[in-house]
This record gives C-alpha cells, sequence and structure tokens, in this order.
C-alpha cells in the first residue's frame, strides 16, 4: 500500500489507470454479450447454410403441396409468416409431410431428424415473421404453477382436448388429440401457432407464463391416478357407455339365467 | 283349459282337425319327473343355504357400514382441486372407491340373499295354473249391450251441448297442469332479456380478467371472453348467475371469408367477430372453434354453427343462431361492447318472442 501511494503521482499513473479500467469494462462486456449469444444459438438464431440445406429439404419434400417457394396450391397452405414454430411442431411430430390427403394430418414417426428440422424451421422463418421456437425457459415445469394452468385450460381448451387432456371428436371427421405424453415444446408450440383447425392462442391471448402453467397442469395430470376408479381413456360416456353395454349387460343376463334356471 | 277347447270346437271343425293333427305330431312331454333338491333331504345342507342367506344379508349390511364410513369418516382436507398435491389424490380415490363398493355389496347382498333363499330354502314343488277362458260370442255381445245402454242412457247423442262442453273440459283440465311449467323458469323472465353488457363495457380474458387490445386478435386467434363489470360482482350479488348469461367467444375471421348482412356491417372490427357462448338449444356452453372451417360445436347435442355467417345452424337441434354482441375500439385501442345483445342469449323462453321484438324497437 506504502508502495502504491508513492506512486500515485507518476505521470504515469492516469495511463495505467485507464488502460486497467478499459480492460475490465471490454472484458465484462465481451463476456455478457457472449453468454447471450450462447442461449440465442441453442435454439432461435440460424445461419445462413441452415437456410440453405432448408431449402433443398423443402424443394424435395414439401413443395410438391406447399409450392416451390411455400407461396401455397390449392393442396396445401402458403408458409410464409408461419414462423419457425410452426415448422418445429409439424415436422418434429410427424405430421408433415402429409401420408395423404384426408381431413387431418396424423401424428406419426418423423421422417426428419432434429438437424434437418432445424434446417426446415431456418428456411421457413427466412421467408417471413412468425413464431419462434419457445424459450427453455418457458417450458421448465418447475417454474410453473399448476393450479393456474387449470384454471387457464380449463377456459380454454378442455372444450376441445377434454377436461383430462384426453382429447375429444370435432365436427365433420375431425377431432382434437390426446395431450397425454406430448412434449412440452410441441404443446407451446401449437398453442403459439395453431395448427389445422386449432384457434391461436398468441402471446397476447395467453402469455408465456401462463403457456407455462398449462404445461405444468398437463404434465401433473399424466402422472396423477384417476380420482375415481378406472379411467377407461378418460373418453367419458363413450367408453363407459360401451362398457356398461357389453360387460354390464353381459352380468345382468347371466344372473337372469342363473335366476330361471333349476335349482339342484 | 276344458273350456278353451269347447268354444273352438263350436266355432271351426277346421280348427280342430289341425289340432288333432298337431295333437299326434307333439305329444304333450308334460312336467320333467320332479327330483328334490339337496337342502330338501339332507337337513345338513339346509341349515348351510340358511347360512348362507344371513352371510348375505350380513355383507349387505357391512356394505352400508362401509358408505357412511367413506361418507362421514374419510375427510379431505384442504383443496382438492390442486391437482400437484398425491396426498390429497389418493384420499379422494378410497373415498370414491368405498362409496362405490359400499353402496354395490349393500344392493348386491339383498339381492342374491334374497334369490338363494327363495331357491334353497322356499318349497319347489311344481304349480300348474290353467289358461282363462277365451271370451265368447255372447260375453261379447253382453259386452256390446252394455256400453249401447250406457250411451243411450246418458243421451249423450240426444244432447249435443252436454257432449261439446264435456270434451272441452276434459281438453282444457290437463292444460292447467302445462301452465304450471312456468313457474319452472324464473319469476321474472325479463332476468333472461339482458346481460351485463353496455355500451362501452371492455371485452375481458377468461380468467385472468385483462382487456384485449384489438391488434392481439390475430387472424385465427380465439379468445374466451367475459364482461369488464363482471369483476365487482360477488357469488352473494349473482356473479355466477351474469357470467352464464355474458360468456362470449371472441375470433378473428379473414373479413374475405365472411357473410355479413347489411345491419350487421358495424359490429364487428376488422373480421373481430363476438358471439354469446351460450348454445340456443338447451343452453351448454359452445367454445369448440375451428379456425379454418370457422365451425363452432356444441359438445352436448351436436349442434353447429358457421362464425363466418352470422352463426347460423347448419347442424343439430338448435333452433335458432347465437346472438351476435356488437363491438368496437375505444380510444386506448382495447375492444369494448357498443351495446347489449340484441336478442335473449340461450335458450328458447316463453316470452323470447315477445322479447325481441322488444329489443329491437330498443335499439332502433
Amino acid at each position: 500500500m506504502k508502495a502504491l501511494s508513492q506512486k500515485r503521482r507518476h505521470p504515469l499513473a492516469a495511463v495505467v489507470l485507464l488502460a486497467i479500467a478499459l480492460i475490465l469494462t471490454g472484458g465484462l462486456y465481451a463476456v455478457a454479450t457472449a453468454s447471450n449469444q450462447a442461449q440465442a444459438a441453442s435454439s432461435t438464431t440460424y445461419t445462413a447454410s441452415d437456410i440453405e440445406e432448408g431449402q433443398k429439404l423443402f424443394v424435395s419434400n414439401c413443395a410438391t403441396c406447399h409450392g416451390l417457394n411455400a407461396e401455397g396450391t390449392v393442396d396445401g397452405p402458403s408458409l410464409v409468416g408461419v414462423g419457425a414454430a410452426a415448422v418445429d411442431f409439424q415436422v418434429g411430430t410427424g405430421r408433415m409431410p402429409m401420408q395423404m390427403q384426408g381431413t387431418q394430418a396424423q401424428v406419426k414417426p418423423r421422417q426428419f431428424n432434429d438437424e434437418q428440422t432445424h434446417q426446415l424451421a431456418a428456411y421457413v422463418a427466412s421467408l417471413g415473421a412468425g413464431p419462434t421456437v419457445p424459450e427453455d425457459e418457458h417450458l421448465d415445469v418447475t417454474k410453473g404453477d399448476a393450479a393456474n394452468g387449470a384454471k387457464v385450460f380449463l377456459a380454454n381448451c378442455a372444450m376441445c382436448h377434454n377436461a383430462a387432456g384426453a382429447g375429444g371428436a370435432l365436427t365433420r371427421g375431425k377431432w382434437a388429440p390426446t395431450l397425454m405424453g406430448v412434449s412440452e415444446k410441441h404443446i407451446y408450440e401449437a398453442m403459439e401457432t395453431g395448427p389445422q383447425n386449432m384457434p391461436v392462442f398468441n402471446d397476447a391471448n395467453i402469455t408465456p407464463e401462463e403457456k407455462r402453467d398449462v404445461i405444468t397442469y398437463l404434465k401433473a395430470q399424466e402422472v396423477n391416478e384417476s380420482p375415481g376408479g378406472f379411467k377407461l381413456g378418460s373418453l367419458g360416456p363413450v367408453s363407459e357407455g360401451l362398457l356398461i353395454w357389453t360387460l354390464g349387460l353381459g352380468i345382468v343376463i347371466a344372473f337372469t339365467i342363473w335366476l330361471t334356471s333349476r335349482s339342484a | 283349459m276344458g273350456n278353451h277347447r269347447d268354444s273352438t270346437e263350436e266355432v271351426s271343425s277346421v280348427a280342430v282337425t289341425s289340432l288333432e293333427a298337431s295333437k299326434e305330431k307333439f305329444p304333450d312331454p308334460g312336467l320333467p319327473p320332479h327330483s328334490p333338491r339337496l337342502t330338501d333331504v339332507d337337513p345338513k345342507q339346509n341349515k348351510k343355504a340358511e347360512r348362507h342367506v344371513t352371510l348375505l344379508f350380513v355383507i349387505s349390511i357391512l356394505g352400508a357400514l362401509l358408505f357412511w364410513f367413506a361418507y362421514f369418516g374419510i375427510r379431505v382436507e384442504g383443496n382438492f382441486y390442486d391437482v400437484t398435491n398425491p396426498e390429497n389424490n389418493h384420499l379422494l380415490r378410497l373415498q370414491n372407491l368405498f362409496l362405490g363398493l359400499g353402496i354395490a355389496l349393500s344392493m348386491f347382498g339383498i339381492g342374491i340373499g334374497i334369490v338363494h333363499w327363495a331357491r334353497a330354502l322356499m318349497p319347489d314343488h311344481e304349480m300348474v295354473e290353467m289358461r282363462h277362458p277365451v271370451s265368447s260370442e255372447e260375453s261379447r255381445a253382453e259386452a256390446q249391450d252394455i256400453m249401447e245402454t250406457i250411451i243411450d242412457e246418458s243421451g249423450i247423442k240426444r244432447r249435443p251441448l252436454l257432449r261439446n262442453t264435456l270434451i272441452g273440459s276434459i281438453i282444457l283440465a290437463p292444460l292447467t297442469f302445462v301452465t304450471l311449467f312456468r313457474d319452472l323458469g324464473p319469476a321474472n323472465p325479463s332476468l333472461l332479456k339482458h346481460t351485463l353488457w353496455d355500451q362501452g363495457v371492455r371485452l375481458v380474458r377468461d380468467p385472468s380478467g385483462t382487456p384485449i387490445k384489438a391488434a392481439d386478435v390475430t387472424i385465427g386467434s380465439a379468445y374466451h371472453v367475459l364482461p369488464e363489470n363482471l369483476q365487482s360482482l360477488t357469488h352473494e350479488t349473482g356473479y355466477v348467475e351474469e357470467k352464464a348469461k355474458a360468456v362470449v367467444l371472441l375470433m378473428r375471421i379473414n373479413p374475405a371469408e365472411l357473410n355479413i348482412s347489411e345491419d350487421r356491417k358495424d359490429w364487428n372490427v376488422d373480421g373481430i367477430l363476438a358471439f354469446s357462448k351460450v348454445c340456443t338449444h338447451v343452453g351448454c356452453p359452445i367454445a369448440l372453434y375451428e379456425q379454418r372451417t370457422h365451425h363452432l360445436l356444441c359438445p352436448c347435442h351436436q349442434s353447429t354453427f358457421d362464425a363466418a355467417n352470422e352463426c347460423e345452424v347448419i347442424f343439430g337441434p338448435a333452433a335458432h343462431p347465437l346472438p351476435q354482441l356488437p363491438i368496437a375500439v375505444d380510444e386506448e385501442g382495447y375492444l369494448v361492447a357498443q351495446s347489449d345483445f340484441h336478442e335473449p342469449v340461450g335458450p328458447a323462453y316463453w316470452e323470447r318472442a315477445k322479447h325481441v321484438n322488444e329489443m329491437a324497437g330498443e335499439a332502433n
């Protein structure tokens, strides 16, 4: 300390002090921006080569229905502005490419791996601004509030997807699929983009935090056992009616036969 | 039995020959030989069966006690809607199981016990009950005579005034009961006429209660909406009743796909439409909205409405379209109602047609 206080009036002291301050600020800034970039690169940034590869995949796999420039044809809608989230959901769950034209695209083993899906998403995202693939922070169910999620789910989702998330029938052969076993990311993306006939629930309607609450509720539903006996698929009167008309009526008939048989 | 044969012989000889022929083809097998049951011959078995029946009745009693134990004994503490608390869920599951099992055992025990009693212990000798004689021509003519005498003596043919007033009273008397059904509805039916919606009431999200900016409702979006002034009500001041009438579904459809009549041109904001969520059939909440076909489906009886076409009924038992809520944007950009609904929401009721006319008059 004595040495320092002696040299503080040295002509070079100001230069040294300035240099130390600059290195400190610059270094901190570099660390901060680097960590930001690392977060962003994980899901939402795409390189030029991603887009290029994605376009190749698109032209060979998707362009028949969606058009060479994703402008849409009579067989498929335009993909301009649907965003990376829509691609990640549709391709990631195997719905796209569709097996055949029909009332609804069905879930099947997916055709593209993670990297190819990422490249396709990069290409479609480059066509126009749209919903992005969600941040991991909004998919972390340990931070969500299941009780609030239940309220949001009952007001917005349960009418089609059933109070237990087991899915249900819609008009003219369409249906709302089950939500049990669907990954956190795909649930989030479905709310954000409104695949097929599902309405869009954008971030202004259901905020990212509320979406996380809904996902938390659904994940809790997956592990919760039924509060009253057999679930029978949680499908309500359809499966319950089938059971009582076959098994229940069978038991009644068996008892009737026993009643009227001759006693020995 | 003898009487039966006698009367057929009188009527036709053809019938007799066919009867005789069938007699030869199918000889009467008679009753199978009576074999005594184990409980009839063996007093030990008799005692055993008695014990079984007693046991079944005791099972029934225990079942009833199990039910009351589950109903009063098992208490689920705290908030049992908390899905993340497995403790409550287990208790609820246990209670439901014992409630069902208790009722099932108490009914099952009585039923099986009585049947077993009848089959094993009550006398099992066969009994033959003779068929009653079929009515003859004579008795038929006798009955006709009685009817004619009644008609003649009452003078119903000669006194048309008496006959007509009787018919009138028979028709009107049961109708008094139909009038009583009116009382099943609210005492003051104009309660059904108005909802909380009014000029300038903001549309807010269900359940968060936050207002909605028109710009946030993108094409394909669906919002579940309540009136902002609902938040000032409590359970005691009619929160549930008002909410049930005022629930609204908000969606945005590309204006090019809309088909709107002239007098409703300014009821939407750039394709943002608001419709009552209460089905016009029997009042189920409708919110199964398909954003591409614009179909709205009622989950109760499959009534389907076309949102792009003023919610007209395209399938199912509903009788009239869902009422539309006229909306506008306030100076801050939030969606507000222009007025209340222009017709009563929900299913039809006694005074509905009158109210529709009144409300049309008020709107103009």
